[in-house]
């Protein structure tokens, strides 16, 4: 009786095991938990694609907005790869990097496509969650008086030419 | 016997270079205006020493060699090739000044990219350039496209022989009107309506693809400057792959095709001589290298199965090759996926789309349609004499806004040049190979540095050896003025040496 009891519960424990093996198994995509450089991603995107990645950058430029997904394009310095993502995921980007700001440092987890069928043949990543890690700012240019001072000297240098000229015209 | 240049050539040389350093200075004013618009007051700064250093060896030197004469062949041809190197310094103070280049010879190799009309970059960090300077890196190319010396010409110019030296010079061998004066004010005519209608359908464009109107609109001039004059720049580090858009690649794509269009086409198409675009033997010419290269390239994408759908192999091996064929340079990929994805194959494609170019006077570099016809016909004519009795007359046409016959004097030099450009070629390749590269990478690159195309496979970059830039930067210089006015600049300087 005892070891009737112990084979089912043996039984049931194998069948859980070998379906948990087989879910793990027969995942579409693996997962990398630790973000991936862009450089790592584009010069070995045949590796890649198609997995579940994390990837994090700066968001620059402008956040695009298409329906109900937008395109935001996150650069960590090499290189920017446009994310693809619903509207309501890019909410936390409050700042995107130009001239006059430092955009929010954002990451992803998604899917890595090295020939997206849905875009046309785009290397891109679709989000799966987006997380900001640090936010972006203003970044305070402030009047380089160097700058000023060689314009001054260059002024006079300019103006001193152009007397002579008038003069030696003359 | 070599003569020795005399004072008066100096003089001629000095006076002319002055005037078109004086009108390169005045064009720095338009990022100014803009960049105190947007209120980035370090950037002003940076054009304000630019103009500040420009006029002043400007008016010293126009007044130094002041001359009342008019310039000679030798003369026209030495100042082109000498403001086109000028240009580039004098272009890349301010640049450089933005602290966005790690040194000034890269720079001075975006300057000469962007006045050459080419698109290779060695910036660092683009997507936080001011617009003030991303303005001016754009702004060149359009000065550059329609030719330094025609901005001189259109407004400081008197002379009007002395102007179509150096017309010539700038590898401009067609003249639309009578009046060498008239046609440059012309190419400035089309191309300032184009500017205007571009703008606007690529701002449109942005609005629709989700972009801020005064970004859209920005965006829409700094690419249209860069897609008509056939450059390659784009205000952001992704070029045009920034933008995910089809509807901004078609636009672009048609952009492109239109600077590739001879300005003498683009005047009869004005005057309403369409049939002129399906006759011409450039158009016909373009027509069939851009059908021939791009089965080659889709051939070797098919092979290796880069892309998943037909739609996507064609968005993206059509658009590079458009893009190489018209030496534009724009790019919907990552350098390096020519190398990682692509295969030989496809990059053999690109590489014969690059090294043929668009047409004669328009703003793209290369061997340029028209040769690329007259030789075929040249052929053509050979295998019939060959093949018809001894005693039969073969004669050869070709249409080219009007009937020509084929002449051997149109043939010789048409080959002349295209043996030149393949020697640039074959030059940049031996520097590459030199320095660890692959054949055919260093061929993919080569090529579209001295076609003044812009397309990269990834050799170009900041950490490159400062000779494979000086290698590039001479082969955008040489390419872009087809030769004969840096040969005679060279010849002339053996002359200062050796000359009596």
């Amino acid at each position: 009786m005892g070891h009737k009891v112990y084979g089912s519960w043996l039984m049931v424990h194998g069948i859980v095991f070998l379906l948990a093996l087989l879910t793990f198994v027969c995942q579409p995509t693996a997962v990398y938990a630790q973000p991936i450089s862009s450089a790592e991603l584009i010069n070995n995107a045949k590796k890649y694609n198609g997995q579940v990645v994390v990837f994090e950058g700066e968001a620059i430029g402008e956040v695009m907005v298409r329906g109900d997904y937008v395109w935001a394009n996150l650069s960590d310095g090499s290189n920017a790869i446009g994310v693809w993502m619903p509207l309501a995921m890019a909410d936390p980007i409050k700042y995107t990097g130009n001239y006059k700001y430092r955009g929010d440092w954002v990451e992803v987890i998604g899917i890595f496509n090295r020939a997206c069928v849905q875009h046309g043949g785009d290397l891109d990543i679709h989000a799966q969650s987006l997380e900001k890690t640090l936010p972006g700012r203003a970044v305070r240019n402030r009047i380089n008086t160097n700058k000023i001072t060689l314009v001054l000297i260059l002024l006079g240098v300019l103006i001193l030419v152009w007397i002579l000229r008038l003069l030696q015209r003359k | 016997m070599i003569l020795r240049p005399r004072l008066e050539d100096i003089n001629n040389i000095g006076y002319y270079l002055g005037k078109i350093m004086i009108g390169l200075g005045l064009t720095m004013f338009v990022p100014i205006v803009v960049g105190l618009g947007f209120g980035e007051i370090n950037p002003v700064l940076d054009f304000i020493v630019g103009i500040e250093i420009t006029l002043i060896f400007g008016f010293i030197l126009t007044r130094l060699c002041y001359t009342e004469k008019d310039l000679n062949w030798m003369q026209g041809m030495i100042v082109v090739s000498l403001s086109w190197l000028v240009a580039m310094v004098l272009g890349a103070i301010p640049l450089y000044l933005s602290g966005h280049w790690k040194s000034f010879l890269d720079t001075c190799f975006d300057s000469m990219s962007g006045f050459a009309t080419t698109g290779l970059t060695l910036v660092q960090d683009l997507d936080h350039l001011s617009l003030t300077h991303n303005l001016w890196r754009h702004l060149i190319m359009f000065i550059g496209g329609q030719g330094i010396v025609i901005v001189a010409l259109s407004f400081f110019v008197k002379g009007a022989s002395g102007a179509f030296k150096m017309y010539v010079g700038e590898a401009r061998d067609e003249r639309i009107m009578p009046n060498v004066m008239h046609t440059s004010r012309f190419i400035w005519t089309v191309s300032l309506t184009y500017l205007f209608l571009g703008t606007i359908a690529l701002g449109v464009t942005g609005i629709f693809n989700g972009m801020s109107p005064l970004t859209s609109f920005f965006h829409g001039a700094c690419i249209f400057m860069a897609g008509f004059d056939t450059g390659g720049f784009a205000p952001q580090s992704q070029n045009l792959l920034y933008y995910h858009s089809t509807i901004y690649e078609i636009v672009t794509a048609v952009i492109m095709i239109l600077g590739a269009i001879n300005f003498r086409l683009h005047y009869h198409i004005w005057m309403g001589n369409r049939r002129e675009i399906i006759k011409n033997i450039e158009t016909v010419t373009l027509f069939v290298t851009i059908t021939i290269t791009f089965l080659i390239t889709a051939l070797g994408l098919e092979r290796l199965g880069v892309y998943p759908q037909v739609i996507s192999l064609f968005r993206k091996g059509f658009y590079q090759l458009v893009s190489g064929h018209t030496g534009t340079g724009f790019q919907t990929l990552y350098p390096v996926q020519f190398v990682t994805d692509w295969g030989s194959l496809s990059m053999v494609g690109i590489i014969c789309a690059m090294a043929l170019g668009g047409a004669v006077c328009s703003t793209t570099g290369a061997i340029k349609m028209l040769r690329i016809g007259v030789i075929f016909k040249a052929i053509l004519q050979d295998i019939k004499i060959i093949i018809l009795p001894e005693r039969a007359v073969v004669v050869q046409r070709f249409h080219h806004i009007k009937n020509v016959f084929l002449q051997d004097k149109m043939v010789r030099p048409a080959l002349i040049i295209t043996l030149m450009y393949l020697v640039l070629y074959g030059l940049g390749s031996l520097v590459g190979m030199w320095y660890g590269h692959s054949f055919l990478y260093s061929l993919f690159e080569s090529t579209s540095a001295a076609a003044n195309v812009g397309l990269s496979c990834g050799i170009t970059q900041a950490s490159m050896p400062a000779a494979l830039k000086i290698t590039y930067i001479f082969q955008m210089w040489a390419g872009r003025l087809e030769f004969m006015s840096v040969f005679t600049l060279i010849g002339f300087a053996v002359a200062a040496i050796k000359g009596r």
